[in-house]
């Protein structure tokens, strides 16, 4: 029926309804722990806020000879850049692993195939750190090697190449590690896709890539790109794989094959932690929350870009 | 059991939409009352008034009264959770629990509401709210099976049974059987029937041929138009409805030329 | 679009060819065969097998296509490929990890692993019991906070919020989900070292850390099946007189609880694995410790971690228990992700 179909959402004088206890506890607990959702994030942002202070006003003779900023940005460059080499990977193998899925293999393998991907998401970090170590960055030395001889002129693979454990090496891990991210929620949009377009496009006769390219694509551009923010903020947060694959050199460069690399900020304070004391740890803390708004801002973004194509 | 129902000026709003206003009727005890309407002209949303349900909806309200045998069902002391015990209710699709058995189904008003009761106590209830529900037959074999298991009209009348056993004075039916087949329907039809001897029952139909076939009084609501609230156009006996409306509406509406 | 009208292969007119349904299987064997005959001559190695039998495959399929079926046809077949080929390309490093783990994870898999701990042990042998203990005794306290407030924060935001506190909440929830673990160690760091000074290091930290990560996942997973339980058995519950908390309790939860502890089982999935946050809040040791509110506690990848970054002599029984640890983590994982689908079997309503 029409009438009670839109009940506006403001709430107007209600009637006076007697409540039961019972409702009125259930109700409070509930709320209570909604609240506490926001007692939550307010005491990350405040106690962060708090502990990194001490750092961000001390002198630069206090932390080390540096200022914050300078010790900080070297971090930051080599955070967004193993952030920004697993998206340039991994979105596109996420998206067609995705398009896979959906479109190409039979229906019935599809729930399998996901739930296989999704395996990738639940291993461990510290196990893909182990793995990139031990098993990847050996592996990849000939590689590196060969891309020396024959384009070292170009600075991205500048060399030496040494251990393979190397920028581009930790890229590819955050890529695999990011991968069912992307996969994840491009394999929703695209299943979202109206089959209708779709079989209108088979039914002029196209090809099943010209359908995904007029009819599924499109349609599911800004999932794909919420897909890769999310990811995103996952590889530039991403800790423990980090601090075991990279070798360290300090400074920022763009030579993705050698052992002279920038460490990430989230690596830096896994690695520097056991050892600090002090104002140290306030400057690990401090490192922290630059590391919280970013990540922040990125994901904020994504949810904005979600929530624009869901309500459109 | 059975209880008579005045309403009085009733008005119901969602938040500042007025969705129904001005109703005014007695429903008799012991009788089938029927609303007929198109769609949209709140005669479902003024069923709901009369448990109370409307209220689940954010933001609804009522002004005027609903007196069921003397008691004002919207007084400020009166817990919504009350009348709705007083005042069962249908809905249009069946609706039974999927996490329990037809017989846990049939004692869902107790046990939902953590009522003790003995073992006996409980088999008693089972089999005469099956039984009330022309149900026992068929299902006294698999009582412990789940509810969701049976066809759809077996599932409308093991909801029935599920209301009957709060042992209500009034029973709302939704268009309950909008979504059954014909066997199905005659089946609820002739429980409908064998029910009034015991329960006041309001029922709302888009089916005319059902009004007439099953109520006692029929009551038609109208709406102007999208936007405008619905009202009550006219009540009176079921055949004087149907032969003989003193409104023109009325008249147009039982006899296909609506709209 | 116009392209697509204008398509060339008449329906039924016969003429338009197509590639038999073995081709793409023949390419395959083909190019495999010329891959290895080549390698053969440069020296086998996998890798570079796999490698050139795609590119070989990819080129003569694309080649033949187009001059059997035309470009259009040569372009599905070649995005097709590309496709599948991703795929594929995806599994090589889950094949790879779970191999490694499981291949240099079994050396130390052994009785000595599970009842002993690093106390006293110079060398080789030595266990992870305590940081098995550790890490059981972590993932329970945060299990037993995280999972009542993020139950209860669903039903708040199906149930009874409206506005923009409700509004509020949701976004929250999802700024939550992206705090970086690294980030929600250093708050609970930040939060106790305030109250306890300096070198707090507790296993409760480590919980609430954990927390951080849990609670918001938790929110997640059961506010989308709540959502999922339908309106008319609530309404069903409430016509039959039944207040609104024992129908949120009775109906609601009972009907969706098969998938709230799927959620709750992923959830823990997620957290026992986490290693960054408990580094910086529960620290590290080598004897077993019980007490969560005493001291510092090992964790399984904790010790893992150290056992790698910081390994004691003969460094090659300290990388063996690494792995192990990384072995035994995986396992739980896993038990907790197939755990899932039992559970969700199990609970789920049956109609039969």
């Amino acid at each position: 029926m029409t009438a009670t179909s839109t009940p506006p959402r403001e709430a107007v004088p209600q009637q006076r309804v007697r409540q039961r206890p019972g409702d009125r506890i259930f109700a409070g607990l509930s709320t209570a722990a909604a609240v506490m959702i926001l007692v939550i994030l307010a005491g990350v942002a405040v106690f962060l806020v708090w502990q990194a202070a001490p750092a961000l006003v001390a002198a630069p003779e206090q932390i080390g000879g540096e200022s914050f900023w300078a010790q900080v940005t070297p971090l930051l460059f080599g955070t967004v850049l193993s952030a920004a080499l697993a998206l340039l990977i991994g979105a596109p193998l996420g998206v067609s692993i995705a398009l896979f899925i959906t479109h190409f293999a039979p229906r019935k393998l599809a729930a399998p195939l996901g739930y296989i991907i999704d395996l990738l998401a639940a291993i461990p970090s510290i196990v893909y750190g182990l793995w990139g170590v031990f098993v990847f960055a050996p592996a990849v030395v000939p590689i590196y090697t060969w891309l020396n001889e024959n384009l070292g002129w170009f600075p991205l693979f500048a060399g030496p190449v040494a251990s393979g454990r190397t920028m581009l090496t930790v890229g590819l891990v955050l890529a695999v590690m990011v991968l069912p991210v992307i996969t994840a929620l491009s394999r929703e949009v695209f299943r979202q896709t109206p089959t209708l377009q779709q079989e209108a496009a088979l039914a002029l006769g196209a090809t099943r890539w010209e359908m995904i390219k007029y009819a599924v694509i499109p349609y599911g551009k800004s999932g794909v790109v919420a897909a890769s923010m999310l990811g995103l903020g996952r590889a530039l947060g991403e800790t423990m794989a980090v601090a075991a694959v990279l070798s360290i050199g300090g400074g920022i460069t763009f030579n993705l094959i050698s052992n002279q690399n920038p460490a990430t900020i989230a690596a830096n304070i896994a690695l520097q932690f056991p050892e600090s004391t002090g104002i140290g740890v306030n400057l690990l803390i401090a490192t922290g929350l630059v590391l919280f708004v970013i990540t922040f801002l990125v994901n904020f973004a994504a949810r904005a870009i979600v929530a624009r194509t869901t309500k459109g | 059991m059975s209880k008579r129902i005045d309403v009085s000026d009733l008005n119901i709003y969602y938040g500042d939409f007025l969705a129904v206003e001005g109703v005014s009727m007695a429903i008799e005890p012991r009788s089938v009352t029927a609303f007929i309407g198109p769609s949209g002209c709140g005669k479902s949303t003024f069923l709901r008034s009369l448990n109370r349900m409307h209220e689940v909806i954010p933001g609804a309200r009522v002004e005027g009264k609903v007196v069921m045998d003397g008691q004002d069902l919207y007084g400020s002391d009166v817990d919504p959770v009350d009348v709705r015990r007083t005042v069962g209710m249908v809905f249009q699709r069946p609706n039974p629990f999927p996490t329990m058995s037809i017989a846990e189904n049939v004692l869902a008003g107790a046990r939902l509401n953590s009522k003790r009761m003995r073992k006996s106590e409980a088999d008693d209830l089972v089999e005469s709210s099956l039984q009330g529900a022309n149900l026992w037959n068929e299902v006294k074999d698999r009582l412990d099976r789940p509810g969701a298991g049976l066809s759809g009209g077996q599932q409308q009348r093991l909801c029935i049974a599920r209301a009957i056993a709060v042992k209500p004075d009034v029973l709302l039916m939704d268009e309950p059987c909008s979504a059954l087949d014909p066997i199905s329907t005659l089946a609820i039809e002739d429980l409908i029937q064998k029910l009034k001897s015991d329960y006041t029952i309001v029922i709302v139909t888009h089916n005319m041929q059902q009004a007439s076939r099953v109520s006692d009084a029929t009551a038609f609501f109208n709406i102007a138009g999208t936007g405008k609230p619905g009202k009550l156009i006219e009540m009176a006996d079921t055949a004087t409805i149907f032969s003989n409306p003193t409104q023109k509406a009325t008249e147009d509406y039982v006899s296909g030329r609506f709209g | 679009m116009s392209q697509l009208t204008t398509s060339g292969s008449g329906l039924g007119l016969g003429h338009s060819r197509h590639l038999p349904t073995w081709a793409p299987y023949g390419v395959l064997v083909l190019a495999a065969a010329f891959s290895a005959a080549v390698l053969a001559l440069a020296g086998f190695n996998l890798a570079g097998f796999l490698v050139l039998t795609a590119i070989t495959f990819m080129i003569v399929l694309v080649v033949a296509s187009r001059a059997v079926e035309g470009p259009r046809k040569a372009t599905d077949r070649f995005v097709t490929s590309l496709v599948v080929g991703s795929f594929l390309l995806a599994l090589v490093p889950l094949i790879s990890v779970a191999w490694t783990v499981i291949s240099r994870g079994a050396a130390r898999l052994d009785v000595e692993f599970f009842t002993f701990s690093m106390r006293g042990i110079v060398g080789e042998g030595g266990g992870a019991a305590h940081a098995l203990a550790g890490t059981l005794i972590i993932t329970a306290i945060t299990t037993l906070i995280s999972v009542p407030i993020g139950i209860l924060t669903a039903v708040y935001l199906v149930e009874y919020g409206r506005g923009s506190l409700a509004r509020a909440i949701t976004f929250l929830v999802d700024v939550m989900t992206g705090i970086p673990s690294i980030v929600a160690g250093l708050f609970a760091l930040a939060l106790f070292v305030l109250i306890l000074g300096p070198s707090a290091r507790l296993g409760i930290m480590g919980s609430v850390a954990l927390c951080v990560l849990m609670i918001p996942v938790v929110v997640r997973s059961t506010e989308e099946i709540l959502r999922l339980v339908p309106h008319e058995l609530r309404e069903a519950s409430y016509a039959l007189g039944v207040p609104k908390w024992r129908t949120v309790v009775k109906v609601v939860l009972r009907t969706s609880v098969a998938g709230i502890a799927t959620g709750v089982t992923l959830a823990i999935a997620r957290v026992i694995g986490e290693t960054a946050p408990l580094l910086v809040t529960v620290g590290f040791t080598a004897a077993i410790n019980y007490n969560p509110f005493d001291g510092r506690m090992a964790t399984l990848p904790t010790f893992s971690w150290f056992s790698y970054a910081a390994p004691s002599l003969p460094v090659e029984a300290s990388i063996d228990r690494a792995w192990t640890a990384a072995l035994v983590l995986v396992i739980l994982v896993m038990a907790f992700n197939l755990l899932a689908r039992v559970v969700s079997r199990a609970f789920s309503p049956k109609t039969r």
